[in-house]
C-alpha cells in the first residue's frame, strides 16, 4: 500500500489514541498498587496518585502473617476447581449430541437450551429453589451447581464440535469404537482449544463470584475471598479483625482495602497474560466457524 | 450465533432419507447419543425451567418454606401493588436511563475501537493493546467497585486533579447526579476491549479478495473500512445490538448493588436492586417476583421486536 501523508498522520493519531486507551485501562490498577504500598497519612492527605508515597509494606506483612486471608483464599480455590470440573464436563456432554444434525430431536432440544439465554427465572424464584426447595444453603453445591451450564457456552462448544471433520468419527467407528469411545478418545482430545476456553471462562467466573455466596453461605468460614473482600471494602472488617495489633491499626486502616484488592486479583493478573490467547482463540473459533 | 442455522440447512439433504423412519425407531437407533442429554436436560429443567415456573408466586401468596409455587391464588394483586408504587417507577426510569445512556456511549465507542484496532499494522503492538484492554473484563466486580470508590473518593486521584485546578472537592459517590456518569464511564472501562472481540473475529472472516478488489479500484483505508469492513461485520453488529436492546431493562445489577447507597437511590436504584431489597432483604417474595417477572417479560418482548426488525431490514438475526 502507498504510504501517503494522510496515512502517516492517521497512524500517528491512531497510536496516540491506543496509548491513551492503554493508560485509561491500566491506571486504576496502578493507583491501587501505589496505595497499598503507601502510608495511611499520605493516602488521607490525597498525595498518592501514581507512585507509592512514604513506601511501606506494613499492610502486606499484617495480612500475610495471619492465616485468615488464606483460609478464604483456599475456599475460593476449592469452589473454582470443583465448579470448573462440573461445568466443563456438563457443557461438553450436552454440546456433543446437540452438534449432530442427524439427531432429529435436536429440533426441540436446541431451542430448549437457547431459550434460557433470553428469559430466566429471575432472582427470587432462583433463590427460593436453591435455598428453600433444594435446601442447598451453606453447602458448596449452591455455589457450583446452579450456574454450571450456560447456553452461551453450549453454543460455543456445539459450534466447535460441529466443525470437526466427520471422517474422523467414521474412522473411529471402523476401528470398533462406540459412541462413548468416539467422544472421549477422538472428539475431546481434538477440542482442547474450546475446552480450555470454557474452562477459563468458568474458572474466572467462579473466582470472582461473590453474589451467589452472599445469598447462600451463612457461615462466614465458608466464604470465598471475594465476599470477604467485599466486607473489608464496606469497612465491616476492621484491621483488628484482620489481626493487627492496636498500634498498627491506625497505620493500615486506609491501605488495607487496596492491599486486599491487590492480593485478591493477583492470581488473575499473573496468569492472565499467559492464558489470554487461548480464550481469544476459542471465542474466535466458536463464533466464526460453522 | 445466527450461523448454526446455515449449517442446519446444509445438512438437510442427507437427513431427508432418515426422516422417513418413524421417530421411535430413530430414537432407538441413536439412543446412545441421546442418553448424553439426560443429565444436562434434567439440570435445565430443575435450574432453568423450574424457576421460570416459580414465577407463579407472583400470582400466588408465598409464605416461605420449600413450596416454590406458593399457597393460594391472589391474581394480579402484586402487579397492581407495584404499578401504584412510586419507588418502582423510580427504579423503572433509572433502569431505562442507565441502560440507554450506557448503550449509546458503549456501542459506537466499542465499534470505533474495533475498527481502529483493525488498522494497526504492527501485530505485536496490536496484540499488546488487545491484551491490556481485555483485562478489566476478568476482574471481580467487587474489586472493580472497590477501585471505582477509591478513584473517585475524596482523597482519590480524581479529586486531587480537581484541587490542583483550584476547584472544590466533589464527593462523587454520594451525589445522585454523578451516579450515571460513574456507571457509564466505569462500564466502558470494563467492557471496551472485550466488546471488540466478536467484531475482530468477524473481521478475520472477511474474504481478503474483497480488499484486494477494492484497492485495485483505488479505495483508501477509510473507503475500505466503509465499503468492505463495516458491511462485512454488519451481521455481528446487528446480533450484538439485538442482545443489548433485549437487556435495556436490566442494568448491571452486581455493580449497582456494590456502588449505590441510600444517598444515591434517587438515580441509582434499578429494578433488579429494588427486587433484591424487596425480596431477599425485605422478605416480600411474591411482590418482588412480580416486579422481576415484569422486567424479564419486557426484555423478552424487546429482544423479539429487535430480532424481527433486524431480520426484515438487514437479514441478520438471532434466530
Amino acid at each position: 500500500m502507498k504510504r501517503t501523508s494522510t496515512f502517516n498522520l492517521f497512524n500517528i493519531l491512531n497510536s496516540i489514541f491506543m496509548i491513551l486507551i492503554v493508560i485509561f485501562t491500566l491506571y486504576p490498577f496502578v493507583y491501587l498498587v501505589a496505595q497499598s504500598f503507601s502510608s495511611e497519612a499520605a493516602i488521607y492527605a490525597g498525595k498518592v496518585t501514581l507512585f507509592p508515597v512514604e513506601f511501606t509494606t506494613k499492610t502486606y506483612e499484617v495480612i500475610l502473617s495471619k492465616p485468615d486471608f488464606f483460609h478464604y483464599y483456599w475456599n475460593t480455590i476449592v469452589y473454582s476447581v470443583t465448579g470448573t470440573l462440573i461445568a466443563v464436563t456438563a457443557t461438553a456432554v450436552i454440546s456433543y449430541p446437540l452438534s449432530k444434525d442427524k439427531l432429529r430431536l435436536n429440533k426441540f432440544f436446541i431451542p430448549f437450551v437457547l431459550f434460557t439465554m433470553y428469559f430466566g427465572g429471575g432472582l427470587i424464584p432462583n433463590y427460593i429453589l436453591v435455598a428453600k426447595t433444594l435446601d442447598m444453603r451453606d453447602t458448596i453445591w449452591a455455589i457450583v451447581i446452579p450456574g454450571a451450564i450456560s447456553a452461551f457456552n453450549v453454543i460455543l462448544m456445539k459450534t466447535f464440535f460441529a466443525s470437526l471433520p466427520y471422517e474422523l468419527e467414521e474412522a473411529g467407528r471402523v476401528d470398533g469404537l462406540g459412541v462413548f469411545g468416539i467422544f472421549t478418545k477422538i472428539i475431546l482430545p481434538l477440542s482442547k482449544p474450546i475446552l480450555v476456553t470454557i474452562m477459563l471462562f468458568v474458572m474466572v467466573g467462579m473466582w470472582n463470584n461473590w453474589f451467589g455466596p452472599s445469598l447462600y453461605l451463612q457461615s462466614k468460614e465458608k466464604w470465598p475471598v471475594a465476599l470477604y473482600l467485599k466486607q473489608i471494602i464496606d469497612n465491616a472488617v476492621s484491621p483488628t479483625e484482620i489481626g493487627a495489633s492496636s498500634d498498627q491499626t491506625s497505620q493500615i486502616a486506609a491501605s488495607i482495602k487496596s492491599t486486599a484488592m491487590v492480593l485478591t486479583s493477583l492470581p488473575i493478573i499473573c496468569v492472565y497474560p499467559f492464558v489470554q490467547k487461548y480464550f481469544v482463540q476459542g471465542m474466535m473459533i466458536g463464533a466464526v466457524k460453522g | 450465533m445466527a450461523v448454526p442455522a446455515k449449517a442446519k440447512t446444509a445438512g438437510m439433504i442427507p437427513r431427508k432419507k432418515a426422516d422417513r423412519i418413524p421417530l421411535w425407531k430413530h430414537v432407538k437407533q441413536e439412543w446412545k447419543l441421546y442418553s448424553f442429554l439426560i443429565i444436562p436436560v434434567i439440570y435445565f429443567i430443575i435450574f432453568k425451567y423450574a424457576p421460570m415456573l416459580g414465577n407463579i408466586i407472583a400470582f400466588r401468596k408465598y409464605r416461605g418454606g420449600p413450596n416454590i409455587l406458593g399457597t393460594e391464588w391472589v391474581g394480579f394483586t402484586y402487579f397492581e401493588m407495584f404499578m401504584k408504587d412510586p419507588t418502582f417507577w423510580r427504579a423503572f426510569f433509572n433502569d431505562l436511563t442507565l441502560s440507554v445512556s450506557y448503550l449509546l456511549v458503549k456501542f459506537p465507542v466499542t465499534l470505533s475501537f474495533a475498527l481502529l484496532l483493525n488498522e494497526i499494522r504492527r501485530i505485536k503492538w496490536k496484540k499488546f493493546v488487545q491484551t491490556v484492554s481485555y483485562l478489566p473484563h476478568f476482574i471481580s466486580m467487587v474489586i472493580v467497585a472497590g477501585m471505582i470508590k477509591e478513584v473517585v473518593s475524596l482523597t482519590g486521584p480524581l479529586n486531587s486533579v480537581l484541587t490542583s485546578f483550584g476547584l472544590e472537592k466533589i464527593s462523587f459517590i454520594s451525589l445522585p447526579q454523578w451516579f450515571p456518569v460513574i456507571y457509564v464511564t466505569s462500564g466502558v472501562w470494563q467492557s471496551l476491549g472485550w466488546g471488540t472481540i466478536l467484531y475482530l473475529a468477524a473481521m478475520t472472516g472477511i474474504d481478503p479478495s474483497l480488499y484486494e478488489a477494492a484497492k485495485i479500484d483505488g479505495a483508501n483505508r477509510f473507503k475500505l473500512a466503509k465499503h468492505v469492513t463495516i458491511p462485512g461485520i454488519l451481521p455481528t453488529i446487528m446480533v450484538l445490538l439485538i442482545l443489548d436492546i433485549g437487556s435495556i431493562l436490566g442494568s448491571n445489577f452486581e455493580k449497582i448493588l456494590l456502588l449505590y447507597n441510600p444517598l444515591t437511590y434517587e438515580t441509582a436504584d434499578v429494578i433488579s436492586t429494588y427486587v433484591y431489597r424487596m425480596g431477599i432483604t425485605g422478605g416480600n417474595f411474591s411482590y418482588a417476583t412480580a416486579v422481576g417477572l415484569f422486567e424479564g417479560i419486557i426484555g423478552l418482548i424487546l429482544v423479539t421486536i429487535a430480532n424481527t426488525v433486524s431480520k426484515k431490514t438487514t437479514k441478520s438475526s438471532l434466530w
